[in-house]
């Protein structure tokens, strides 16, 4: 990847990230860790890699999205308004009454494939339609996001034996693998560990990244897309509450919300990467 | 037409049938040979996916199918159906209203020996109180036949009940039947009380209809095949025509057919009514016959129930 593109993609997630908080400012609620650990993973799917169209949002061939960690909403929310499905000013309707912008992921929105919430689920719902694009010949590819806490649900691994016994190549998971859940770290609430190793038991294709970094998040969704007759997953490293110093590796922040007097700090920072990347 | 078959296997056969539209995807949990998508997996191959003993997967991949526009059918008992996989169903099934069609089989008392774990008693309770969920018990094979075409032709989220043991076919014979879902049919007219049943009750509900016109009495018989949405409109009409109602059901007493036509009278024409059902409680491990005797399912326990109705007039 080039200096250039690497720095656009770092800047769309710094984008994705402010965005994000404004909409979570906003609402006075939503989930910040979380949201904040995937906008790198966002930034490389949505403005890179994604074969998708505002302008042509139902296209059949397009590639599909399950974000089945679903209370991230305000990262892919705000992914959607910057790519252009929907306008940035309908963020600011999130969770009220008259939006369609609901707590979790909801298909009644433009861009969205899939609703989530209910954990454990989205990788079904994604390989259900992977399996229906190979059936039916549509060349797409079906993204998966699920978090790592997610993976302890045991549908998770329903499909995941579903996926490498139907061999669907076109399916790419991500792991979000922030290490926290709401009670605390994986390894104190309970471990799924080793996930590599499980998926690979599963027949699947494995790759371990840094997931923020943009470069390796493109290069794993290319090196995924070459892959035949198995699904792949990407265990992405990451840090939850990424961009934030507050936030970071903070469980407190899975759906808390800062201080009124804290937002500003939290604003500064993101604004200092902002002003960084685009200078 | 007109035989004396499961409604299992009318399902499976008519599944079959009418499933040539290649938008069409079947899906079961390893139990292809009970709920009779057997025939369909043999003759359209390239559109059923055995999902193996994994319904949770099940029902969430057939919803993945459906945002890309199929029409997808997910098999396994009525027990897991409605109960394992209730979440599957309801967040991913029917919030996003998507055509989904999830069809258990094996349903009540009439799974016998293999006892009460697999004898489903609250499954159409549950699915009838989803927002956008259908739900369709046929009670005979031609019955059944036409309803799932109805339902192939449906759009949206649909529960579809069957059960295990051959029952009689009855609705063959009845002048100008047609199916449609929410419209329930008159099978005997009737006018001191009103039988509404469902699945293999409507049978029991025609001999309870010979035992009271015995003693003199006259009783319509409903078979109401579509639970949700309820013909309010042959409701009412028979409780202004009749003036007693008796529900009868293969389900528990709380939140099925009885509770369906319930709702509808208090609102509108309150007239006495009486529940045949199991009783709130769980089965047991007997002989179909055995269990629906024990538990009161029976024409006798109608043309009682009948009685009282009328009694309370």
């Amino acid at each position: 990847m080039d200096s250039k593109k690497k720095k656009e993609l770092e800047l769309w997630a710094a984008r994705i990230r402010k965005t994000a908080l404004q909409t979570i400012q906003t609402a006075g609620s939503g989930h910040i860790g979380g949201s904040f650990s995937i906008c790198d993973i966002l930034s490389v799917l949505y403005f890179d890699k994604m074969n998708v169209d505002p302008d042509n949002q139902n296209k059949a061939d397009r590639d599909r999205m399950v974000l089945s960690k679903g209370h991230c909403s305000p990262a892919m929310y705000a992914t959607l308004a910057l790519k252009g499905f929907f306008p940035v000013e309908h963020l600011a309707t999130f969770r009220t009454l008259e939006s369609d912008l609901s707590g979790h992921v909801e298909i009644h929105v433009p861009g969205v494939d899939m609703s989530a919430g209910s954990l454990g689920q989205g990788l079904s719902t994604a390989l259900g339609m992977a399996m229906y694009a190979k059936a039916n010949k549509v060349g797409n590819r079906v993204f998966c996001i699920m978090g790592d806490g997610e993976i302890q649900e045991g549908q998770v691994w329903e499909a995941a034996m579903c996926a490498g016994f139907y061999k669907t190549d076109n399916l790419i998971a991500f792991v979000d693998n922030n290490n926290l859940q709401l009670d605390g770290s994986l390894e104190e609430v309970m471990s799924p560990y080793p996930i590599g190793d499980k998926f690979k038991a599963f027949g699947w294709n494995v790759i371990e990244i840094d997931g923020h970094d943009v470069e390796q998040i493109a290069d794993a969704v290319e090196l995924a897309s070459v892959v035949t007759g198995k699904p792949t997953v990407i265990v992405a490293h990451t840090v939850k509450g990424k961009g934030v110093s507050l936030f970071e590796d903070n469980v407190d922040f899975h759906g808390g919300q800062p201080k009124p007097e804290q937002w500003p700090e939290c604003f500064a920072e993101l604004d200092a990467r902002l002003a960084e990347l685009e200078g | 037409m007109g035989e004396n078959i499961s409604t299992r296997v009318a399902y499976g056969r008519a599944l079959a049938e009418f499933g040539a539209d290649e938008n069409i995807y079947v899906f079961d949990a390893d139990l292809k040979k009970c709920t009779m998508t057997l025939y369909f997996s043999e003759k359209y191959p390239e559109r059923f996916y055995n999902i193996g003993i994994a319904e949770a997967n099940m029902v969430d991949v057939a919803a993945g199918f459906a945002t890309c526009g199929a029409t997808a059918l997910v098999h396994t008992f009525a027990i897991f159906a409605a109960g394992r996989v209730y979440d599957q169903v309801r967040n991913n099934v029917c919030y996003p209203g998507l055509n989904v069609k999830v069809v258990g089989s094996h349903a009540g008392l009439t799974v016998g020996e293999d006892g009460a774990t697999h004898q489903s008693l609250e499954d159409i309770s549950l699915m009838r109180t989803i927002p956008g969920m259908t739900v369709i018990v046929p009670c005979d094979a031609n019955e059944t036949r036409l309803a799932t075409k109805a339902m192939l032709d449906f759009q949206g989220p649909c529960y579809f009940r069957t059960g295990r043991p051959a029952v009689e076919c009855v609705t063959d014979t009845i002048e100008d039947y047609s199916f449609e879902i929410g419209k329930g049919v008159q099978l005997k007219d009737g006018k001191d009380v009103t039988i509404i049943a469902c699945g293999l009750m409507v049978q029991e509900a025609l001999k309870a209809h010979k035992i009271l016109e015995d003693e003199g009495i006259s009783a319509r018989v409903i078979d109401m095949h579509t639970i949700k949405p309820i013909d309010r409109e042959i409701i009412l009409k028979a409780a202004e025509e009749t003036g007693a109602i008796v529900t009868a059901e293969e389900h528990n007493v709380i939140g099925g057919l009885g509770a369906a036509v319930a709702e509808v009278l208090v609102q509108n024409e309150s007239v006495p009514t009486e529940f045949v059902g199991v009783q709130d409680t769980f089965g047991h491990s007997a002989s179909p016959a055995t269990l629906l005797k024990h538990y009161g399912l029976t024409p006798e326990n109608i043309a009682a129930k009948a009685k009282k109705a009328i009694s309370r007039k």
